[in-house]
């Protein structure tokens, strides 16, 4: 078990705890640096994905995990944020500004869907979500003047001045470069005053309203935020895929981005990186596994939701707090050895008492 | 027998009404509490004495009847306003922020101190930083002040409940309040613990000048604690005066112990 | 004339909606839950009538309560297996568990009965009734006149029978109830196994109308909606909530231009959320501390 002497109150805000992190969390970055020149163009490829994937993922947690409110639609702030940035791109904007511009705007639709959601909780919120999900995915198709609509709409590619951006090697950098930031921005976030009360809301809404927080205003802050980052994903997205058209922003991409913040542990950025890899690499894994199976189970169409169903169930039934609720568990099982039990780890149930009238 | 309103009283309920579908949970109550006292409601279960509070925090809508905090009326201000303006309470079945440690749950307390913005806020400039430190020094002495040092980074969750109560109490000094609202404070705690809260009760109110009214069960604790009482009964005031009074008054002891 | 028929076959449609609807709203009821497999377990309904019907040639009147008996087996196992470990955890957890318990469905559906859509033989299929031009088709009444007779035993059950008291005990306060003696996680499987029976009825119903393929379950989120906007909690609800938007579809479908149609439920949700968040029949009341 590890002891931090502190000193300093400002210990317990700073990024990196103690000498440990800085130095794992260095290794990490030299590896991320060094991927690009050790890895084949398709590895490089599936890792900017990974990326794209977790920056939405950041989004999401900010909202599901953090603020307690949940979202079945987050493909349409994907959605939104992708197309905005095709068209300004196919505008003639600059790729930086066109990013920006499909970042704020898709953070401005977010505020606004997030305004009726203020009066909603729980199961309200996330049907009501999916249904702008799927109003969202029925524009993209009618729309045609500005989606091309089934015909879908190709994407210029990323420049910043002169420099392309649209290699592997580039992109990968682009991806990361973002990604980066966006985590940067989510801790700051979260070790300030909005970022708390956040999770007061997710916690108990009453209190946080004794507590003096405005409920409308952070609930709406939340979804702007959660959809900002969603948004800034979707432009990167749009080059990553190339080619946009209504089918790649889904209810299972929806449901894909849930996935990842679960599996991977809600209530933690952690968490979304792991949930990240695990979407990213996971369409590989089923595609091994249908190599290896009898060609008459690996030929079902529908195979591969089915497989993220059957993951989701088990995750959720056997470790709520996903990969990083495990990787603490197994964490402090090798630093309580041979302390370590069970109950270290129980969690609390609550019994249903409704509030129905009737 | 209840003691005449001084020139200028903390909070001022008057002809407070509040009904649900028929029921009168508090009916036409009228009451002042003096800067610097410490105020205690007792009454059988289902007096209306939760109720009164939610009123005064605007978590409820009286249906007829004022409520004014430092002369100014209160009866419409949003619920999230009221801390702003120095009126804190704790909960009767404790509402913490269960997933996060107790020193976060302290600094949501310091909110409404809070003076950044989001955009300051996501870049972590200088401001917010000193603003933290800042919180973090406010959160620490009320720590000390009911000493919560060992808890301080451990998950609600995982606390037991005496402990929480005192938590919550603990975060509802952080908005610095000059009226604390205390619901049924020793519920759930050891006669130890009570001992200990009624030291704590007086410290608050000594040492940080706050007003306190609390609801509360325990009489020993009232009457060591109370400067004066209030007894409801069926959602009416019935007494107010100080501790010894109300025990002795024949209406009181008539509502607790029937005819 | 044209109105009069839009309306019968919205009010099918509708009843339709409502009946996946009342499924929703049981089980929520019961146990706070939310099982957003509703659809899909009306599509696997669908297709086990498919296989005693079509590839075991039973007779409609064997092969009706075999449909329901064996959806009925289905969701109280669902219940043991699935849902009862999370008794006790957040409804985002539940609500998660089962969106993901609708992709197995539908994969296992598409794995053991393709993917072509089928249709059912059923005895009533393709007769009209012509009352003065308003041609009513067999399979739009039956589904009327079954919803109507589903609803009826329903409130009988609810209303009259111990089981049905004590079900709605068990969902007021599940310690409570437990005190009593209710056997609450038997009453919880029961909840489900009734659920899942009244999808498999929609299921039958529907297949005339719309062919069985894996996704019909789809139309389960637009029957959520419709549970939605009835007042999520209110078994009458969930009926008027699915007439609603079946017919509010139907006359988009004509009047308003493309793509409408199809939105035109969660348009409906989304204002409903707006003006009367508690729906029609409100049961919802705020926390108390």
């Amino acid at each position: 078990m590890r002891f931090i002497r502190k000193t300093h109150y400002k210990q317990d805000i700073q990024l990196f705890k103690h000498e440990g992190q800085v130095f794992w969390y260095g290794l990490l970055a030299a590896g991320l640096l060094a991927a690009p020149f050790l890895l084949s163009d398709f590895y490089l490829g599936e890792l900017s994905l990974v990326f794209i994937y977790a920056i939405a993922g950041i989004g999401l947690m900010l909202l599901t995990g953090y603020t307690g409110l949940v979202s079945l639609g987050h493909a349409a702030f994907l959605a939104i944020g992708a197309y905005t940035h095709a068209y300004f791109l196919a505008q003639g904007w600059p790729f930086l500004l066109s990013a920006t511009t499909a970042t704020l705007f898709t953070a401005l639709i977010g505020g606004i869907v997030g305004i009726p959601a203020l009066r909603m909780t729980g199961i309200y919120l996330a049907v009501a979500t999916l249904a702008f999900a799927i109003i969202v995915e029925q524009v993209l198709v009618h729309w045609e003047s500005v989606t091309g609509g089934f015909r879908g709409m190709a994407v210029e590619l990323p420049a910043i001045g002169a420099l392309a951006l649209d290699g592997s090697f580039n992109f990968y950098f682009l991806c990361l470069a973002v990604l980066v930031v966006s985590l940067w921005l989510a801790l700051n976030l979260l070790r300030s005053p909005t970022g708390r009360a956040m999770t007061a809301i997710r916690d108990s809404e009453i209190s946080a309203q004794s507590m003096g927080i405005h409920l409308a205003y952070t609930k709406t802050t939340a979804f702007a935020i959660s959809a900002g980052f969603t948004g800034l994903a979707g432009s990167l997205l749009a080059h990553k895929i190339g080619y946009l058209a209504p089918d790649s922003f889904t209810l299972l991409t929806s449901i894909q981005l849930l996935l990842m913040v679960v599996v991977g542990g809600l209530g933690s950025l952690h968490g979304v990186i792991y949930g990240a890899i695990f979407i990213g690499f996971l369409p590989q894994g089923i595609a091994v596994l249908r190599d290896t199976l009898p060609s008459g189970i690996a030929q079902i169409p529908g195979l591969e939701p089915g497989i993220f169903g059957l993951i989701l169930v088990l995750v959720l039934i056997y470790e709520p707090l996903g990969i990083y609720g495990r990787w603490l568990k197994i964490r402090s099982y090798f630093e309580a050895f041979p302390l370590y039990r069970k109950a270290m780890h129980k969690r609390q149930r609550s019994y249903l008492r409704t509030e129905r009238l009737r | 027998m209840s003691p005449q309103p001084t020139e200028k009283s903390l909070l001022a309920a008057n002809g407070l009404t509040l009904t649900f579908g028929g029921v009168h949970a508090v009916d036409d109550v009228s009451f002042s509490v003096e800067p610097g006292e410490v105020f205690s409601i007792i009454g059988p279960n289902g007096a209306g004495k939760t109720t009164l509070f939610n009123l005064i925090s605007r978590i409820y809508d009286a249906n007829a009847g004022t409520i004014s905090f430092e002369d100014d009326d209160i009866s419409a201000v949003p619920t999230h306003r009221i801390a702003e303006l120095g009126i804190a309470r704790t909960f009767q079945n404790t509402e913490l922020f269960e997933q996060e440690t107790v020193l976060r749950n302290l600094l949501i307390g310091q909110h409404v101190h809070r003076q950044t913005n989001l955009l300051q806020e996501f870049l972590f400039l200088p401001s917010v930083r000193k603003q933290e430190l800042a919180f973090r020094k406010e959160v620490e002495d009320i720590i000390d002040l009911l000493d919560l040092q060992h808890y301080r980074h451990q998950v609600i969750a995982n606390l037991p409940y005496g402990i929480r109560k005192m938590v919550e109490v603990a975060r509802a000094l952080c908005i610095k309040p000059r009226l604390l609202l205390l619901d049924e404070p020793s519920s759930g705690l050891n006669p130890e613990e009570t001992e200990d809260l009624s030291f704590q009760i007086e410290d608050i109110n000594e040492e940080l000048g706050t007003t306190v009214i609390m609801v509360e069960h325990d009489m020993n604790l009232v009457s060591q604690v109370s400067d004066r009482v209030m007894a409801l009964a069926d959602g009416k005031r019935l007494a107010i005066g100080t501790p010894q009074e109300i025990q002795q008054h024949p209406e009181v002891l008539k509502a607790y112990l029937g005819d | 004339m044209e109105v009069l028929q839009l309306l019968v076959s919205g009010i099918s449609q509708g009843c339709v909606y409502g009946l996946i609807a009342l499924g929703f709203v049981l089980i929520y009821k019961a146990t706070e839950m939310v099982n957003f497999a509703q659809g899909d377990l009306m599509m696997l309904g669908a297709f086990f009538a498919y296989t005693y019907l079509n590839l075991m040639e039973l007779h409609f009147l064997v092969a009706l309560p075999l449909t329901i008996f064996t959806m009925a087996i289905l969701g109280a196992f669902t219940e043991r297996v699935m849902i009862r470990p999370m008794i006790g955890e957040p409804h985002f957890s539940v609500l998660m568990l089962t969106i993901g318990l609708g992709f197995i469905l539908r994969a296992a559906a598409g794995a053991i009965w393709g993917n072509e859509p089928r249709s059912l033989d059923l005895p009533y299929a393709g007769g009209v009734i012509d009352l003065g031009g308003l041609i009513i088709g067999y399979e739009n009444l039956v589904i009327v006149i079954g919803t109507a007779m589903l609803c009826t035993l329903l409130f009988l059950f609810f209303r009259f029978t111990r089981l049905g008291i004590a079900m709605q005990a068990a969902s007021q306060n599940q310690l409570a109830a437990f005190y009593v003696g209710i056997p609450v996680k038997r009453i919880y499987s029961l909840v489900w196994a009734i659920s899942a029976g009244i999808s498999a009825v929609a299921g039958i119903l529907v297949a005339p109308v719309s062919l069985i393929d894996p996704l019909i379950g789809f139309i389960g989120i637009k029957a959520f909606a419709a549970a939605i906007v009835g007042g999520f909690g209110s078994l009458p609800g969930a009926i008027v909530g699915g007439l609603i938007i079946g017919i509010v579809e139907q006359f988009a479908g004509l009047y308003l231009p493309t793509g409408f149609s199809d939105v035109s439920a969660y348009v409906i949700l989304l204002v409903m959320l707006l003006i009367r968040p508690e729906g029609i029949f409100a049961t919802m009341q705020q926390k108390k501390v």
